[in-house]
């Protein structure tokens, strides 16, 4: 492993944040996810929930099941020979099929005067690139991916919007993500994904896993539509 | 679900009334939050009191204004909040179980001590589990009666699991398990990580001071107010947040989180409330002072195992 050590620190009554790394780092996934393998087979009954995210893993175990000095232990074991998972890598990377387009996307065009780029060379910046999934949280199924070129980094929208439509591609500093429901969101818009990111009836539930590696494909109109996806755009979702 | 019978229909939904079971678990690491009854204490007694085991979905009633009508007789048992609920008018006693009948209406008013009341039925109130449980969360859409995350509206029917045997009306909640919601709360907190980060006056502070439960306060979490707290961290990357974690934005003011709370989020905290603790805040109304008490892990422990070993 990288220079740091890992650290177990107190978590509440039933968890400890596993601390692996002090810096985000696409490298860090494979630790992370082996780690997480790793829970899951040696707590058995006793795990609640796991929380991976950027650096860290959140260990969440039944405290009646197990007594945190013994979670603890098990943890500090688990830590000892961790090796990285590296399976996921020689897959072939999730692909989200988007439709890159001003009516779908509003802040494509302030992105390209911030880059002193085209919007067309926006699209190929942010689509050309391989992402990795560092965390999900914000809402079901919301992926935190990076890292974003950074000429077309941007951060937050000053005044968040209170419907971001179902599918919205977004930027925010160096990350992007897809919007899996209609929510409130800051982010910068730049396209929409057909694809369906988090569905309480499929198995897993959500397209997305923390340690993934995601592409966006540019879809035309026409391809996007016969995908399934919504070519309404910022007004209709008002 | 055929078993199902519908118990009551809703007259009126007042403000926020929510089908809880335990929680969803398992699915945190999908961006999806817990979840589950805010103040576990009530929420278990009443349906211990109906013989539910633990788990079993109840519902959760804040600030009262539901009014429910009996379209079938049945066992119920209202813990926690005293929301002047009544039955056909009259005083509904708390903390033990009521035979209530058809006809009869169940009405909940306004917050007279505590905020949220838990209304148990005989069996449990049925609901599709969705990811694992029934536990209702408007913001992600997910549980309560349809599923879909509503709260509870108007008209709407609320349908049992029909229980192995009727138990018994007149059980009664031993007087030393009903808290007092009027008085100050002693809030149990296990330090966390990042609590030798914050300035030594700020420390202190924490422990000694009469915290504000601010008018910013809901299931996803509740803000104090009180002296500026400084912490030496600025942001923090973002990572998994645990039930009761006690963040602390740069505005010094700390933030109690609770079951709807986001799964990540990146602010240094002073550390996590125990979930006794959660769920006696939770039953905090805006404008009441409560105290943070460091505590140590065993102690906590024990505490909690001698409360969950009083349900089944």
């Amino acid at each position: 492993m990288s220079a740091v050590l890992p650290r177990l620190e107190p978590a509440g009554l039933d968890g400890w944040m596993v601390r692996l790394f002090d810096a985000i780092d696409e490298a860090n996934m494979p630790w992370l996810t082996a780690l997480v393998r790793r829970c899951e087979a040696s707590f058995g009954d006793a795990l609640v929930d796991l929380v991976p995210s950027y650096t860290t893993l959140l260990v969440v175990f039944d405290p009646l099941a197990m007594a945190p000095d013994e979670a603890r232990r098990r943890l500090m074991t688990l830590l000892a020979d961790l090796q990285p998972d590296e399976a996921g890598d020689d897959a072939e990377p999730r692909e989200l099929p988007t439709w890159y387009d001003p009516s779908v996307g509003p802040e494509l065009e302030r992105l390209a005067e911030r880059a002193n780029m085209s919007i067309e060379q926006v699209i190929e910046q942010h689509s050309q690139a391989e992402y990795r999934v560092f965390a999900l949280g914000f809402a079901p199924g919301f992926a935190f991916m990076g890292r974003v070129d950074e000429r077309i980094a941007c951060p937050r929208l000053e005044t968040p919007r209170r419907r971001v439509p179902r599918g919205s591609v977004a930027i925010a500093e160096r990350q992007t993500s897809a919007y899996p429901l209609v929510s409130p969101g800051g982010w910068n818009l730049v396209g929409r994904t057909s694809a369906v990111l988090f569905d309480r009836h499929r198995e897993g539930f959500s397209l997305l896993s923390v340690g993934d590696r995601v592409r966006f494909v540019p879809v035309s109109r026409a391809e996007f539509e016969r995908l399934g996806g919504d070519t309404r755009g910022m007004e209709a979702n008002q | 679900m055929s078993d199902v019978k519908t118990r009551f229909e809703v007259r009126r939904a007042g403000p926020l009334a929510l089908l809880q079971d335990a929680g969803r678990f398992g699915v945190r690491r999908l961006g999806v939050t817990q979840g589950g009854p805010a103040d576990p204490h009530a929420w278990a007694w009443a349906n211990r009191l109906v013989d539910n085991a633990w788990g079993t979905t109840a519902l959760e009633v804040t600030m009262g204004g539901l009014e429910l009508d009996v379209t079938q007789e049945t066992v119920i048992a209202v813990c926690g909040a005293d929301l002047g609920a009544t039955l056909e008018g009259n005083s509904l006693p708390l903390w033990e179980s009521v035979r209530v009948r058809a006809g009869q209406r169940l009405a909940f008013a306004q917050p007279v001590n505590g905020l949220r009341a838990y209304l148990a039925v005989a069996g449990g109130f049925a609901a599709e589990p969705v990811l694992g449980s029934t536990a209702c969360v408007p913001r992600e859409g997910l549980g309560g009666l349809d599923g879909l995350g509503h709260k509870l509206e108007e008209g709407d029917r609320l349908g049992t699991e029909t229980p192995t045997g009727m138990p018994d009306a007149g059980r009664r909640a031993p007087d030393d398990v009903r808290p007092d919601y009027a008085t100050t709360p002693r809030l149990a907190l296990l330090p966390g990580a990042q609590i030798a980060e914050f300035e030594g006056r700020s420390l202190y502070q924490a422990f000694n001071t009469a915290w504000r439960v601010d008018e910013r306060a809901d299931r996803m979490g509740v803000r104090l107010r009180g002296p500026q707290l400084r912490c030496r961290l600025g942001g923090m990357i973002s990572e998994g947040i645990g039930l009761g974690a006690v963040q602390v934005p740069p505005d010094g003011q700390p933030i109690a989180l609770l079951n709807d709370r986001q799964t990540i989020g990146g602010y240094p905290r002073l550390g996590a409330l125990t979930p006794l603790a959660c769920g006696r805040l939770a039953q905090c109304l805006p404008g009441q002072d409560v105290h943070l008490v460091a505590t140590s892990r065993e102690r906590a422990h024990s505490e909690h195992r001698r409360f969950r070993a009083g349900f089944r």
